[in-house]
């Protein structure tokens, strides 16, 4: 749908972004960073309810929380282009004195970072957290949350997922980036988690599934359909298909790039595969 | 000496309840959350009068530390309780980066800390809470002598930003602290002058440092006695001001000697004025079943141990 280019050429952007910051500083995590690009492109282009400027509390907007840190770079990227600080700063991601620390912090007070993540599994506690509060407040916006396939791992996602639907935090949205990879392999060969929706169901949450999860327009149909399901006392779960590395061929369906950064020669490759053809420009 | 009237013994979880009570009526942003302890937490009023802003969380601590986290952003104050251990020990990562390093205002108050819970034994029985918390970059750390105290310290906390551990016990001890003292965090509280050693206490230590003060003032020794409630931040002015009169001092903890007050003294001793230091706290061990009493005797935690702690101090000097 070409009502949707601005968000494509966005999300090109940010996939240069995200392959220059990692190659700037040889560190970092491009992988899970570039297969959900589209996710928060959408999230932060179209989706959220946001109010300009940044307030830690966030009433009367939609908030969003990253549980699975380490790819900072594409959340750094779209809050920079989602106008929270200037896009120049990205250039001091994970250097001394930066606010751009390698896993998001509200520490050094970088806008549009409500909490601290990077030792996985807590974000969901958080997120609902922060649902709760609205409840409180009366709010009626909604709180977005990110979590890794493999961070549910974590047994503390499990103590959360429990409550929430115990509690009916009907107001969450939390999505799984279901890219089947981790550091050490597969998911599947680290530690099978069988079946998620199953489980999620199992835990009484309203499951969704979005199957092309690196298409912006599926992306827009599939969170807007999650949107529809909340306030109806159920927490909801949306299933992001991705796949890890998206938009750099030698990248994809692989964990080999999970954290690790490409040299000159692959960062030639991976931004002649990513011109910008709209209006954003290199940091 | 300065005599000091117990008004009532009663433990310091209900001087925690107490203070959840009023600060429920009086600021409406306080939550409080609980892992499946509300008895013994003391949180049965709250629950009752705002059922709305209490959270039974069940059996998952680590998922309160994160949901508190949470209901910071959108300016709730969350009180969490559960005991000592489990309110450390077991979220060290959750309290370290969602609450600590996020700089949340949550509120950390633990209950059975120490040896003074009695026959549940080690499993439940932390002696480490302090150094784990104090360790912390932000963290406030107190422990609070007897149930006019905790009160105080409980409501003092909701005006307090920023992350705090308030730590607390079960056992029925004597209460002195008058009730209309106001808490200042990080402010000691000077309960008897003297001029040959100085006794810093916390927590239930606290009474049996002033027992041991009257013992050691028929024995001829007059004894300085502070009380630290806050350890972190500590009141170093009034540790330096008053070692500098006597030259030497004893800390007493219910905590491993190991990252507990004393070795907070200490560094602050080394650094402006090195001093000979006693320790009344656990010798680098677990704890066992067996009644408070005799807990307190077997691991030298009363005011005998102090007594003698101080005598043997004073050679020192």
């Amino acid at each position: 749908m070409s009502n949707t280019q601005h968000l494509q050429d966005f999300s090109t952007q940010v996939r240069r972004d995200i392959l220059r910051m990692v190659h700037a500083v040889n560190s970092g995590h491009p992988g899970g960073s570039l297969g959900c690009t589209e996710f928060f492109t959408v999230l932060y282009q179209h989706l959220m309810d946001r109010k300009p400027g940044f307030n830690m509390d966030g009433i009367g907007e939609d908030l969003f929380f990253l549980s699975n840190g380490h790819i900072s770079p594409v959340f750094y990227s779209v809050l920079a282009r989602s106008g929270y600080f200037p896009i120049s700063e990205l250039a001091t991601f994970r250097k001394l004195n930066s606010r751009l620390q390698g896993h998001p912090t509200t520490h050094e007070g970088l806008p549009g970072v409500r909490m601290a993540s990077g030792s996985l599994g807590q974000g969901m506690s958080v997120a609902i957290g922060a649902a709760q509060a609205k409840k409180l407040n009366n709010d009626n916006h909604l709180i977005y949350s990110l979590h890794g396939d493999g961070e549910l791992q974590e047994g503390q996602n499990w103590e959360a997922i429990m409550y929430a639907s115990a509690k009916k935090i009907d107001n969450l949205i939390a999505t799984i980036d279901l890219n089947g990879q981790q550091i050490d392999g597969p998911t599947d060969e680290v530690l099978n988690m069988g079946n998620l929706k199953a489980k999620f169901e199992a835990f009484d949450w309203d499951v969704m599934e979005i199957k092309e999860g690196n298409d912006i327009d599926a992306i827009i149909k599939g969170m807007e359909e999650a949107k529809t399901r909340t306030g109806k006392g159920k927490p909801v779960c949306v299933l992001l298909h991705t796949v890890m590395g998206h938009g750099v061929d030698f990248m994809m369906h692989t964990h080999a790039w999970h954290g690790k950064a490409p040299n000159d020669d692959q960062l030639a490759i991976g931004l002649a595969q990513n011109y910008n053809t709209g209006g954003e420009t290199d940091y | 000496m300065k005599k000091y009237e117990n008004t009532g013994s009663k433990d310091t979880r209900s001087g925690f309840g107490a203070g959840m009570t009023e600060l429920g009526q009086k600021n409406e942003n306080v939550v409080a959350l609980c892992a499946d302890l509300i008895g013994s937490l003391k949180f049965d009023d709250f629950k009752k009068n705002h059922p709305e802003r209490f959270f039974q969380i069940g059996i998952a601590e680590a998922n309160m530390i994160g949901i508190a986290a949470g209901l910071t952003i959108g300016g709730k104050i969350p009180f969490t309780g559960t005991f000592a251990n489990f309110s450390t020990g077991r979220v060290y990562d959750q309290i370290r980066q969602s609450v600590a390093y996020s700089d949340k205002n949550v509120k950390i108050c633990a209950s059975h800390a120490g040896l003074t819970l009695g026959e549940d034994g080690a499993t439940h029985q932390i002696l480490e809470d302090i150094g784990l918390m104090k360790m912390l970059p932000g963290m406030t750390v107190i422990n609070t002598c007897d149930y006019n105290q905790t009160k105080a310290a409980t409501i003092a906390l909701a005006e307090h930003h920023g992350p705090a551990y308030l730590r607390f016990g079960r056992p029925v001890v004597p209460n002195f602290t008058p009730a209309d003292q106001p808490f200042v965090i990080g402010k000691a509280i000077m309960l008897n002058e003297g001029t040959d050693v100085t006794i810093i206490a916390t927590g239930h230590l606290v009474w049996e440092a002033l027992i041991a003060a009257e013992k050691l003032e028929a024995k001829g020794i007059s004894a300085e006695v502070i009380n630290i409630h806050t350890i972190k931040p500590l009141d170093e002015e009034a540790i330096l001001k008053s070692v500098a009169k006597t030259g030497c001092v004893v800390t007493a903890e219910e905590h491993n000697f190991l990252g507990g007050l004393g070795e907070s003294v200490s560094r602050v001793l080394a650094l402006n004025n090195p001093k000979p230091q006693e320790f009344v706290a656990v010798q680098d061990s677990f704890g066992e079943s067996g009644t408070p009493e005799q807990l307190m005797e077997k691991y030298k935690l009363n005011n005998q141990a102090i007594v003698e702690a101080v005598e043997k101090v004073i050679k020192r000097k």
